[in-house]
């Protein structure tokens, strides 16, 4: 089986980041970027599925500046046999590329190269949007299996255990499909340094958003970013007494 | 023109959060429609029909909606979409499964977890895990949005007599089956409409030593959470985890235990009225945002508080 697993360069998720002085956006100068860490769980579920014989090719996709190639990078030195870099200057977390213009990217190169099924992360930890992989599987006609913790694929079907809200749920959803990572489906390995000198020699295609006739002109124009309001924190108590007299009689919480 | 809201409920009562969505609702137009989709709803419908503000009730009732497959609700709402300008549902795990769908069929861009609404085009959304509020404004025609409800105050579940209309479902897609389902089971109140949270994190050490966070939080009737860490590790179930990728909570009190307070578990929880932090190590990060900070042993605080309460 074929399938590709798009991934997002973003900010590194240990990075605190800072709104822009002229509140316009996120100061990104300078900070460190990683691979958003649901699409690393995307690209070792398929690396185990590959390594089971399941799998015989592994497609990463990334829509991003010339920079995020790094990004394929990191896919192929996991597990990726080859990669894709839709290339563009618009920023990827707000005000530029959207979930729904990646959503038709995507769909653009699922039409191209033909996968039995596309996983990918549930949420970019930059815009928080959850919603790329839902349209995408709209946009198909496919079904979907979100915020997956356990992935089993067997005749053409796959078997997707979902975090929801109430607990756990199971549901079986023809291929081809989506599937969208939670946390919990796997643990990413570190590549090994052979791994990411081979990354290097495999075939990394680059394109425009024109190539695939997608615009990717905003829906949302931000106003502004601000940061939510500070939280005085800090407040210390010196035993239990303290603490249940202040939840008492200063706070009356309780 | 009116607005929808995707109802979220188990058929038989409807799911507090959509209340506040319909607080929400009314902050944009008046005229709200609340559209119950499922197999044998008509109690859920009947409840909804009594919420206040709420002028019309559509139910789509169906036995292929009982498991609430996105592949199935999709075609309803779309159908409907004609007659409305804004959609509306819970950024719970049901709505943001279900309303991507819904907006990329559309060909709408989705505003995700909005907490504010400025007016009918521009709304507050939190994103990089609530560490920034983006203020945006839709071009589209139609909105299609989820609501962190947290942010809006529930609206009153009785007073209103809306009248119920049918509305027929698009059948089974054959795309997707429901297979089974397993949820945590606890007399104790939902965490993320509960006033107060008691949370264990990878400090509590194993699933047997959540008894303490249990016995706290059942002397102070409060919810039960935890962190990712604690979730990983297998101590509690993953409908525990609060955070950026877990729930939302924002209650009078929570309760902090041996939680370091990455932002990642912040995002989650530091718009609680008070937050209390019960941690060993006196540089933890949580201490940062914690109104009542106490430095010390859980294994000696936890029990004794709950002794003393
Ligand atoms: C993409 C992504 C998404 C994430 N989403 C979430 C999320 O939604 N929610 C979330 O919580 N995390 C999330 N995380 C994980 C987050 O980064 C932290 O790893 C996690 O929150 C740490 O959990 P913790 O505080 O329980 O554990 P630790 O950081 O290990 O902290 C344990 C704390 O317990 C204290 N302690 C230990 N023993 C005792 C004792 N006897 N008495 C008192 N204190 C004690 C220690 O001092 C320490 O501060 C996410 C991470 C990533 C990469
Ligand atoms: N610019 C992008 N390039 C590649 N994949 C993306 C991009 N944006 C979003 N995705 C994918 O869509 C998922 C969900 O993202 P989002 O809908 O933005 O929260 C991510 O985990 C990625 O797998």
């Amino acid at each position: 089986m074929k399938v590709l697993v798009p991934v997002k360069r973003a900010v590194d998720f240990n990075v605190k980041i800072r709104v822009k002085a002229d509140n316009s956006g996120i100061e990104l100068n300078n900070v460190k970027m990683s691979m958003n860490p649901f699409d690393e769980i995307a690209i070792e579920e398929a690396t185990k599925l590959k390594e089971a014989g399941t799998v015989t090719e592994i497609i990463a996709v990334t829509i991003g500046p010339d920079k995020a190639q790094e990004t394929l990078r990191t896919a192929m030195a996991i597990g990726a046999d080859r990669g894709i870099l839709v290339e563009t200057d618009a920023p990827t977390d707000i005000g530029g590329v959207e979930p729904l213009a990646v959503a038709k990217t995507l769909k653009a190169l699922v039409e191209k190269e033909k996968p039995d099924f596309v996983i990918m992360g549930k949420q970019s930890i930059d815009d928080d949007s959850n919603q790329t992989g839902q349209m995408l599987a709209a946009l198909l006609n496919w079904p979907q299996g979100t915020f997956a913790s356990k992935v089993e694929l067997n005749d053409g079907k796959a078997t997707v255990t979902r975090e929801i809200d109430g607990g756990l749920e199971t549901i079986e959803i023809n291929l081809p499909a989506v599937i969208t990572t939670d946390l919990r489906l796997n643990e990413p390995r570190y590549a090994s340094l052979p791994n990411i000198m081979k990354a290097k020699k495999k075939p990394l295609d680059v394109m425009k958003p024109e190539d695939l006739n997608i615009d990717y002109t905003p829906r949302l124009s931000v106003v502004k970013v601000t940061e939510p309001p500070k939280r005085v924190g800090g407040g210390k108590v010196a035993d239990v007494d303290e603490l249940i007299d202040k939840l008492r009689n200063e706070a009356k919480v309780i | 023109m009116s607005i929808l809201i995707l109802a979220e409920h188990d058929h038989q009562s409807i799911k507090p959060v959509t209340l506040n969505v319909v607080t929400a609702a009314r902050q944009i137009d008046a005229d709200v429609h609340i559209l119950i989709a499922g197999t044998d709803c008509s109690a859920a419908a009947d409840e909804a029909s009594k919420i206040h503000g709420i002028t019309k009730v559509l139910k789509s009732d169906a036995p292929e909606l009982s498991h609430r497959l996105a592949e199935n609700l999709t075609p309803i709402i779309v159908g409907l979409a004609d007659s409305y300008s804004h959609i509306l549902a819970p950024a719970t795990t049901f709505g943001k499964n279900v309303m991507p769908r819904v907006a990329a069929l559309l060909d709408t861009q989705q505003i995700s977890d909005i907490s504010a609404i400025h007016d009918a085009d521009t709304f507050d959304r939190p994103f990089y895990a609530g560490n920034a509020i983006a203020t945006v404004k839709s071009s589209d025609a139609k909105k299609v949005i989820t609501v962190r409800g947290t942010a809006f105050d529930p609206t009153k579940s009785e007073g209103g007599t809306s009248p119920i209309e049918d509305v027929a479902s698009n059948g089974d897609s054959s795309l997707s089956n429901f297979v089974k389902q397993e949820l945590s089971k606890s007399d104790r109140p939902e965490l993320t409409s509960a006033k107060i949270v008691v949370s264990g994190g990878r400090g509590v050490g194993s699933g047997e030593n959540f008894a303490l966070i249990d016995a706290l939080a059942d002397k102070l009737g409060a919810a039960v959470g935890a962190s990712r860490a604690a979730v990983d590790a297998g101590y509690v179930p993953n409908d525990y985890q609060v955070g950026q990728t877990g729930k939302v909570v924002a209650p009078e009190l929570y309760i902090a235990v041996g939680i370091s307070g990455a932002i990642q578990h912040l995002a989650g929880m530091k718009d609680s009225k008070y937050i209390v932090a019960i941690n060993k190590d006196e540089e933890a990060p949580i201490f940062g945002v914690a109104d009542y900070g106490l430095v010390g042993d859980l294994f000696d605080i936890v029990p004794e508080l709950t002794e003393k309460l």
